[in-house]
Formats: C-alpha cells, sequence, structure tokens
C-alpha cells in the first residue's frame, strides 16, 4: 500500500491495475478528458462555476465558498472591490408595494434609479422597470399602451402612466414553470433568480403575465464606474450571457431596511413599500383606505405588486 | 409633546416603538425647544395627541426658500417698510411671485403682519415656517391625513425604521401649487434599433 498513488481528478486507481490497462482506468482517463473539453468550451468559466450546484442545495461552507469566488471573479474583472450579500430574508417580513396611479407622472427617474442600482447590462439594454403611457378614456388598457412616449414635458394631456415591474406574485406562473428549479419564492414574498443555476431556456418568460422578466441575449456590458459594488447573490450581482433576470424589491437594500431604490427616487411620491404583515405600515394603510386594483387579477397569480388611487 | 414642526413630527398612527425613539425625541425636544426663543405660540393641537407615548419620529429637512430671504424682518421690521394691509398687487419686491391659489387670496391671509417670521392659520394662530403643513392641512385635510402616515408625498429612509418626510412645499409651490411638469428621462430602445454586436440579423 505504500505504493499508492495520489488522488487523481480520475479517482483512486487501485494498485493492482497499475501498469495494465483496464476499462476502469480507461474510463477514468475518458472521464477527465470530457470533463477537461466541456471545461474548455465555456470560456471564462471556472472549473468550481462549471461544479457549482443549486443554492439552496448548498451548505454553509459551500456558500461561504461560492460567495467568495464570485467577490473574488467580480473584483478582477471591474478593477474594483465587490461584495456579494448573502442576507437572509427577514423573519415576520412579507414585502408589498403599491404604486399611486393618479400621481405617477411617467417621468421614468425610477426607471435608471433601478438601472444604477441593480447592474442590468447598459449595451444591451437592459431595464426591469418599464412605464407604459395609456389614454384616460380607454382605462388600463394595453391595446391602447406604449413605453416609447417620448415628449418635451410629462404629464401629456388626456394619458396617464402605469410603471410595470416583476409583481412578486403569491401564485408565481414563472415559478412553476421552470424546469431546473432556478427559481423560486423566498419566505419575504420575492421571487429569486440563481443566475448560476438558470438555463435561459426563458420559458419564465413566456409564462409571465407581466412581462415582467429580460433575458441577457448577449454578454451584460457595464462599464466598471458604473458599477454598484455592494450587490445580493439573488438580487443586482453581475449576470452572465444566457441568463434570465428581474426586479427583485432591491433584494440588497430591502433585506437591510432600506426602501428599494424605486421608491427612494419618485419626484411624485406614488411609490409605497412595506411590511405587509405590519398593521402599522404605509402598505397596509393604502390596503385599507384607498382604491386598490391588481394587474390582471383574473389570471390568479396574487400579486404582491398593488395600483391604487390616492386622491 | 404634540406633533412639533420643526425637524422631527410625530407618526401619526403608532406601531411597536423603539426605546431610542423615545430618548431620541426627549432629547430634541429639549434641544428645540432651548434654541427657539420666544417660541411660537401654541401650536395647533393635532392628530398625534391622545396617542400613547413614544412615537416613532420623522425627520423633516427645513423648508425650502429662496436665498436670503429669511428671516422676512430683515426688511419687515415694523420700520424700514411701513406695514399696509390693503389688498394690492406688489409692484416693486415680491413681484416675481405669481399667485396661482384658490381665488381672491393674498399675501397676509397666510403670511401673519405683525410677526413677520411666522405664519398664521385661519383663528390667527402663529406657526413657524416648519410646520407649514399644517396651515396647508386646513384646506386639505385628506391629504394631510395621507401625509402623516406616509401615503402623500415622499417618504425616504428605512421602511423599518427612520424616515424623512419632505413638506408639502418641497414639492408643491404655495403659492402656485400645482406639481410642475418634468422632462421624462428617454424610453426604451425599441425593437427594431436594436443592432445586432456579433453577426446575427436585426
Amino acid at each position: 500500500m505504500s505504493a499508492r498513488r495520489p488522488f487523481s481528478a480520475g479517482g483512486a486507481v487501485s494498485p493492482a491495475a497499475e501498469g495494465s490497462p483496464s476499462r476502469r482506468r480507461f474510463l477514468a482517463v475518458a472521464g477527465t478528458a470530457a470533463v477537461a473539453a466541456a471545461l474548455a468550451g465555456c470560456k471564462g468559466t471556472s472549473t468550481e462555476e462549471f461544479l457549482q450546484r443549486n443554492f439552496r442545495e448548498l451548505s454553509k461552507e459551500e456558500v461561504r465558498e461560492v460567495i467568495a469566488r464570485l467577490e473574488r471573479e467580480y473584483s478582477a474583472k471591474f478593477h474594483r472591490k465587490v461584495r456579494v450579500g448573502n442576507e437572509p430574508p427577514i423573519p415576520g417580513v412579507l414585502f408589498g408595494y403599491a404604486l399611486d396611479l393618479s400621481r405617477c407622472v411617467g417621468c421614468r427617474r425610477c426607471v435608471y434609479a433601478c438601472v444604477k442600482e441593480n447592474n442590468p447590462s447598459r449595451q444591451p439594454q437592459i431595464q426591469w422597470i418599464r412605464v407604459l403611457q395609456m389614454d384616460k378614456d380607454k382605462g388600463v388598457d394595453l391595446q391602447h399602451a406604449t413605453p416609447y412616449y417620448d415628449p418635451e414635458k410629462v404629464p401629456e394631456e388626456g394619458h396617464f402612466y402605469m410603471p410595470v415591474q416583476c409583481h412578486q406574485c403569491k401564485n408565481p406562473p414563472c415559478v412553476k414553470v421552470c424546469p431546473v428549479k432556478a427559481t423560486w419564492k423566498e419566505p419575504d414574498g420575492i421571487t429569486v433568480i440563481d443566475y448560476n443555476w438558470c438555463i435561459g431556456c426563458r420559458y419564465c418568460m413566456a409564462a409571465c403575465p407581466y412581462g415582467a422578466r429580460r433575458f441577457n441575449w448577449d454578454e451584460p456590458h457595464i462599464p466598471p464606474q458604473d458599477l454598484n459594488p455592494e450587490t445580493h447573490y439573488f438580487g443586482n450581482r453581475p449576470r452572465y450571457r444566457g441568463v434570465v433576470e428581474k426586479c427583485t424589491f432591491c433584494i440588497q437594500r430591502t433585506r437591510k431596511g432600506l426602501y428599494p431604490a424605486c421608491v427612494e427616487i419618485c419626484p411624485t411620491g406614488s411609490r409605497k413599500f412595506g411590511n405587509l404583515l405590519d398593521p402599522q405600515s404605509e402598505i397596509r394603510y393604502v390596503l385599507e383606505t384607498k382604491r386598490v386594483f391588481l394587474f390582471k387579477e383574473e389570471l390568479n397569480t396574487e400579486p404582491r405588486f398593488y395600483y391604487f388611487y390616492g386622491v | 409633546m404634540g406633533i412639533r414642526g420643526g425637524d422631527w413630527i410625530r407618526r401619526q398612527r403608532l406601531g411597536g416603538v423603539p426605546a431610542w425613539g423615545a430618548l431620541l425625541a426627549a432629547c430634541f425636544a429639549a434641544s428645540w425647544l432651548g434654541a427657539q426663543t420666544p417660541p411660537p405660540r401654541e401650536t395647533a393641537p393635532t392628530a398625534g395627541e391622545g396617542q400613547p407615548p413614544g412615537a416613532e419620529e420623522i425627520q423633516v429637512p427645513p423648508p425650502p426658500f429662496t436665498e436670503g430671504i429669511f428671516p422676512c424682518t430683515q426688511c419687515h421690521d415694523g420700520k424700514t417698510v411701513p406695514l399696509n394691509t390693503r389688498p394690492r398687487n406688489l409692484v416693486d419686491m415680491h413681484d416675481d411671485v405669481v399667485l396661482r391659489h384658490g381665488t381672491d387670496r393674498w399675501c397676509l391671509d397666510c403670511h401673519s403682519a405683525d410677526q413677520r417670521d411666522h405664519l398664521h392659520l385661519v383663528d390667527g394662530r402663529l406657526i413657524g415656517f416648519s410646520e407649514s403643513y399644517l396651515l396647508c392641512g386646513q384646506c386639505h385635510g385628506d391629504k394631510l391625513r395621507d401625509w402623516k402616515v406616509g401615503v402623500h408625498g415622499k417618504r425616504t429612509g428605512s421602511w423599518n425604521g427612520q424616515k424623512r418626510y419632505l413638506l408639502c412645499v418641497h414639492c408643491h409651490n404655495p403659492h402656485s401649487p400645482r406639481f410642475a411638469p418634468l422632462k421624462p428621462l428617454p424610453p426604451p430602445v425599441p425593437p427594431k434599433e436594436i443592432v445586432p454586436t456579433k453577426g446575427g440579423t436585426p
């Protein structure tokens, strides 16, 4: 046993097999070669990344290793210190969001505050919030809505504005269709994506009735100076080509007690956010005293994103 | 302590309250009362009263004055500019103020004639400029109610902790209160303008 070989990637080879070709030995060599060939095919993918499992199956130790590796990779790529957080849901908190349609003026400040906070690709362009301009005569009618309006000043006469982003459904169709369980609902109500487990099949995009999910068709490009280095594993950490992303209620901010970036920027104060389980929260006040409606309520997705009329 | 204008007001709907909030309130009340001499007369009774003690404190930034205009007693000291309470169109000073707010209004309906650094409510009680929401709330009571619970107007800070409010006048010019139209930020790139980066077809 003293002549035992060191452990190799192909597995320990029994001393008896040494020197003589065998089926086992052949398979070990072929297996190693296959993994090497696969890794060579994935440019820029490290072995650890290639072998990483679904985030929910990782032990605490493995999570630490994954986060450390991501921080290393991002810091090297963007030439600055990037922190990848892993803040868990706060017990007793269920996030809810309300948007005042009577006050939104369609200025798109939220769209760009979101881009600044959440590190989506700038080229090709990805934005998580889409502001729809609608006719007052028609009401909430997607047949008469456009996100491409660009007048000198908003609001325009005869129109109202309806920003749409991920509704963080209680009954999310996107989660139901994911074939690899790369997206799921967290206990605080946020639907998250494991960007390292997503295979890019885009079933979730087809399933989402709100058009909230975005796909990285190409290598995402973010100028290093525009990167927000405070990130979260499920939130705004830089994404890869071929994965899906979407609004997470700024998980990296809200799990630390801060308001989402879109709430902070809105010049009209149309956006309200809080804990649905706290009877004293402003979100509960909205639900209890205002006229509230759910977008595409008939689909039974039960969004935790509510639209209301504040006046 | 009722709702104190100035930098802190009391949250109307009360929840579980951290002890540091009450402590902070006490410290602030002491420094606030010390700094204001003389303090304005009795402030209006507010919905905050009758609530259990130890309210969550909310920060409000100081009112947005035009540069160099406050205190008003720089000029309106009773001597430099003689008092004239007759409603009229101003010509030499303040002619940039366009009053587009209700009908048949004029300066001294809200500004106090003899305590120039204060505003007054309809019943004559004086309030500071940092409590102007009380004045607005005389007509816009529903908005004041919603503002106090954080539903009208903008709140920033922490959804489960300290928040920062804006006064009515931070968003609405009190002389012309309609929210001013804004230039929208650029629209998203429409699909037909998306340029393939590597060999694809548009």
